[in-house]
């Protein structure tokens, strides 16, 4: 149990990772060695292409690695089949795509829901907890509106609020600013690093854009499958 | 786990009403399609057999001369009276010999005529016939051996002749023969071929011979065998007795035939068997297609459903869970499709044996084949590209394109 403790949040190894195979097999990563820590927050940037992305999938477990070590809350991820896998996605971890990613036609409530059908709640307990999450985003009033009838920040919120409905330990946001104007991105900012300092929710965020990266702990930078460098927000300024 | 699955498919399925109704669709048309057929056929052949059955189906029917071909004769001898005695006594399982001679002739009442077909035949015609006298009697020993001048009409010659008037009592006259009408035939409908059977007149076979062919020749007997017994023995036993009377020689052919009425049957219930598979074959058809129609609606919307299981995954449901879910969705929307297409079905077969004027055929089995069909093809096609998708990394799932 000591051990555990001392243990980072997120601990990446030696990660690679290779697509397709042969000739036309690309090497997205190669050689990643990172640690989070509990209640970070951190930014990941770098030119397209680089791995940032495909590393974000690897530690929200989306995706697995070719090679190497990867560790959350000290368990190896790597060795565990794909149902554990999905169990961690379900208990310890939240997402925000740059897509939004949210089930079309379907309401706002429901869409912030689906965890926790998953979750086995009981149907009074998931609207009570998915009307709060959508309060939390600031959605007061849009619970019955469909993505189709929201604008993209209201989206993207809707999003959020369904990473943030599971109360996860862990917020991965892969551009979530991507498609939305500079005031809607600094709203979306806002609303994650209040998440961040208040709830003590760890954010890992890959963006390209250094006023958005401004609003992490730390950025790291990636080129060509490699972490290049590693600063706090200031010294990128 | 189920009911959470219900809930996702229930929710899936309302979300997305055109391609629900599509697949629905699909369903219901290959469902009513071939059951309709189906039971169409099957109306039609128990319709057949039913026909047959009422002109006899243990009738033997023997007359002179073999046929050479499509619609030719040999020249014979005609039958007589001893021949249908020599029948009816020595041949055991025979219940009743019905010599008959016919001839087309008019029939005259006041100023109505009509032509028809006169059969001079013996009070058997009504046991072999399986036929009875609607209204008024039958032929009395006494007119069947003095050959008087009575008649039965079939109903199709009351009508024309009389119309609303009383028939029974009244004379027409046959040829030269005026005769007084003493009873009238049961209906009995067209035969498959389509000819009136009612159309005809009885009169007594010596009436016949004496007063209208002038002579005393047979033209055909009609034979009826005991329910139970074997036409085909009774047919072997009829055509040795009739070798031998006729003083055919071993090497000779008949020159006469015993037609089975029971062959017949076979063969006609054999013709509209062929028409039902033909029409269940239009019917597969028309499954198949209703099972195309299916698989590309749910084809087309992979692409979508397939983002639709990352961001499930993604949101840490299990592969079991995303699935479980598909496969109730499908086995929802082919149930219905299902039931509905029965239904369909149902009211179009009541709507199509009324105007095609057969029977009704509840065939318990085609309902099951189209409905499992259907659901099969429903449940494949919405199953297994869902879990090719669940089985993706939950990235690829979300980045298909």
């Amino acid at each position: 149990m000591a051990e555990f403790a001392k243990r980072p949040l997120i601990e990446l190894r030696a990660v690679t990772k290779i697509y397709g195979s042969g000739q036309a097999a690309v090497q997205a990563l190669r050689g990643i060695d990172l640690e989070v820590e509990n209640g970070d927050f951190v930014a990941v940037m770098g030119p397209s292409g680089s791995g940032k992305s495909t590393c974000m999938n690897i530690m929200g477990c989306l995706d697995v690695p070719t090679s190497g070590s990867y560790r959350f809350q000290g368990i190896e991820v790597v060795k565990l089949s794909r149902n554990q896998r999905a169990r961690l996605r379900r208990h310890y971890l939240g997402f925000v795509f740059q897509g939004y990613n949210l089930l079309n036609r379907t309401s706002a409530l429901e869409n912030v829901e689906l965890p926790l059908i998953y979750r086995g709640l009981s149907r009074a307990d998931r609207h009570a907890r998915a009307r709060q999450a959508l309060a939390a985003v600031g959605l007061v009033g849009w619970e019955s509106h469909t993505p189709g009838e929201l604008s993209g920040g209201q989206q993207q919120r809707v999003a959020i609020a369904r990473a943030l409905v599971t109360s996860p330990s862990v917020l991965f946001a892969d551009e979530p600013t991507g498609n939305l104007d500079s005031v809607r991105g600094r709203e979306i900012m806002e609303l994650l690093s209040r998440l961040n300092r208040e709830q003590g929710i760890t954010v890992l965020m890959v963006t390209h854009e250094a006023d958005i990266a401004s609003y992490a702990k730390r950025i790291v930078h990636f080129v060509d499958g490699h972490i290049e460098s590693e600063r706090a927000p200031a010294e990128t300024n | 786990m189920f009911w959470n699955s219900l809930l996702l498919a229930l929710r899936e399925i309302r979300r997305n009403v055109l391609r629900s109704c599509l697949t629905v669709l699909g369903v219901v048309i290959g469902v009513a399609a071939v059951i309709t057929m189906v039971t169409l056929g099957g109306g039609a052949t128990v319709q057949v057999t039913e026909q047959i059955a009422s002109l006899g189906s243990n009738l033997l029917m023997v007359t002179p001369g073999q046929r050479m071909g499509p619609g030719q004769t040999s020249a014979a001898p005609r039958f007589d009276l001893d021949d249908a005695e020599a029948i009816g006594r020595e041949i055991g399982a025979v219940v009743a010999v019905a010599p008959s001679s016919s001839r087309r002739v008019m029939a005259i009442f006041g100023n109505q005529n009509w032509s028809t077909t006169v059969n001079g035949t013996t009070n058997d015609f009504f046991t072999v016939r399986n036929w009875t006298v609607g209204t008024g009697r039958r032929f009395t020993d006494g007119e069947l051996r003095a050959g008087r001048a009575v008649c039965i009409l079939g109903a199709t010659l009351r009508r024309e002749l009389f119309g609303a008037q009383e028939a029974l009592g009244s004379k027409i006259r046959l040829a030269k023969l005026s005769c007084q009408v003493i009873g009238i035939l049961a209906a009995k409908g067209q035969t498959l071929m389509g000819t009136d059977q009612d159309d005809l007149i009885l009169v007594p076979l010596r009436t016949f011979q004496r007063r209208i062919a002038g002579n005393q020749d047979v033209g055909m007997l009609q034979v009826s065998v005991r329910e139970g017994a074997s036409t085909e023995k009774a047919k072997q036993a009829i055509e040795r007795l009739m070798r031998e009377r006729r003083r055919i020689g071993r090497t000779e052919d008949d020159d006469f035939q015993v037609l089975d009425m029971k062959e017949i049957t076979r063969m006609l219930t054999g013709t509209t068997r062929v028409l039902t598979a033909l029409l269940g074959a239009v019917a597969a058809v028309s499954l198949l297609v209703g099972g195309i129609g299916i698989m590309n609606i749910m084809l087309v919307s992979v692409t979508e459903r397939t983002r639709e299981i990352g961001i499930r995954l993604a949101i840490g449901a299990l592969e079991r869970e995303v699935l479980m879910q598909f496969l109730v969705e499908a086995v929802v929307l082919s149930s219905f499709g299902g039931v509905f297409g029965i239904i369909v079905a149902l009211v179009a077969c009541i709507g199509l044996t009324n105007a095609f004027q057969v029977p009704y055929v509840f065939n318990a089995g085609i309902v099951i084949i189209a409905f499992l069909f259907s659901a099969a093809v429903g449940i494949i096609f919405g199953y297994v590209p869902a879990r090719r998708a669940a089985q993706l990394n939950p990235i690829d799932a979300l980045r298909h394109e």
